[in-house]
């Protein structure tokens, strides 16, 4: 349960690897560095009564106003991401989907045909293993890994701890691969230049509108896995549609990291977008 | 289950304001949250009892407002309320709007003693 924090035992805490040399990561962002014993048994039908009866007189109740966004931790730390990228001008991408859909394999792909033209850098999020990090290490781009434990996203924080470490170059592109998951990625702002959702062809073209809330917020949609459709019994003008309800401003791209059909148009758009 | 997130961030407010406010601990916690902000209620609360033990919120009541989602069409400035995402303007079935509302995740206010 205490995924985000990680803060139980030693298989869920975030760390910060770079395949080459693991460092670990001590992680401290918010919270209460309480034991987490764990052992609440969640009497969660909590419909939260509490029918005390407020003595009021005992003690000196005062309302205090707050009026605090409750993520602005997160947000925060995003927008001193995005200063620290706007100032270096470092084109960052948020990658976001379900797990399964692509996002290793199109990054794979992506960084092997443009690396001569393009400097990358890439942080990877899952939730276990150095794997992805691995495959990227493999094709000598520079990477760290973030395991998020039991988390369900990557937060602001960590990566800007993993920025750090990276040592980036001034007009690189920074390729940050979040934690395959359509919901919670959507609600934390990582300070990316642009996000981008990857679908793949053999989910339901319903996607879009069963989790609008990745939608609303990705400027680019990329559709994988096109060399499947003479396989599959899908309608991708009924899948934009969708897909545009819930935000008329995405742009979409084709393709197949496996065949690399329609890779161009994508390549085209990172580079172009890169120096706006 | 972003909510633990959630949780853990009015934590750490509530921890900060009440020491600001030199209190022992939070009665009433008042939060604002839209109804297209992405969280959900029944999640929140199954989190909650792990996320305040131990802190000054363990014995807080949480009083909720939720707030109604409403936008604004951007090509015929009808105002309208949604409950989804992809709602289009009833007027022109417009797909392009503005959020003027409904996305708020705030902590209003905070009863301490």
């Amino acid at each position: 349960m205490c995924g985000t924090c990680g803060c139980s035992d030693g298989e869920n805490k975030v760390t910060i690897k770079n395949p080459k040399e693991i460092i670990s990561h001590k992680h401290d962002h918010h919270h209460h560095d309480n034991g987490h014993s764990h052992n609440h048994d969640h009497h969660h039908d909590n419909g939260h009564s509490h029918n005390h009866a407020h003595s009021h007189n005992h003690h000196h109740e005062r309302t205090v106003s707050v009026e605090q966004d409750i993520l602005q931790h997160n947000d925060l730390m995003a927008a001193r991401n995005k200063g620290y990228f706007e100032a270096k001008h470092i084109f960052a991408l948020n990658l976001v989907s379900s797990p399964g859909s692509g996002k290793t394999s199109i990054l794979e792909r992506t960084l092997k045909d443009l690396k001569g033209e393009l400097d990358f850098y890439v942080i990877e999020g899952d939730q276990q293993t150095m794997n992805d990090a691995d495959r990227i290490a493999a094709l000598n781009i520079p990477v760290m890994q973030i395991n998020t434990g039991k988390g369900c996203h990557l937060e602001s924080d960590m990566v800007y701890d993993a920025v750090k470490k990276l040592d980036i170059k001034d007009h690189a592109v920074l390729m940050i691969e979040n934690v395959g998951n359509l919901v919670c990625p959507s609600m934390f702002n990582l300070g990316e230049s642009k996000r981008v959702v990857i679908i793949s062809t053999t989910e339901g073209v319903d996607k879009p509108i069963k989790y609008p809330d990745m939608f609303h917020t990705s400027d680019i949609c990329i559709i994988n896995k096109i060399d499947l459709l003479p396989y599959l019994n899908i309608d991708l003008s009924k899948l934009k549609e969708y897909a545009l309800k819930v935000n008329p401003s995405l742009q979409f791209f084709e393709v197949s990291a496996t065949t690399g059909e329609g890779m161009k148009a994508w390549y085209t758009w990172l580079k172009t977008n890169r120096k706006k | 289950m972003h909510e633990l997130s959630v949780a853990l961030g009015i934590v750490k407010i509530a921890e900060n304001e009440t020491k600001k406010a030199k209190a022992k601990s939070v009665e009433v916690i008042e939060l604002e949250i839209g109804l297209l902000a992405g969280i959900e209620m029944s999640s929140l609360d199954y989190v909650w009892p792990s996320a305040v033990k131990d802190t000054v919120l363990e014995h807080a009541e949480k009083k909720i407002t939720f707030i109604q989602g409403k936008a604004k069409c951007i090509d015929c400035d009808t105002v309208f309320n949604i409950k989804h995402l992809y709602d289009n303007c009833p007027t022109c079935q417009g797909n392009f709007k503005g959020i003027l509302q409904g996305k708020e995740l705030r902590v209003k206010a905070l009863e301490v003693v």
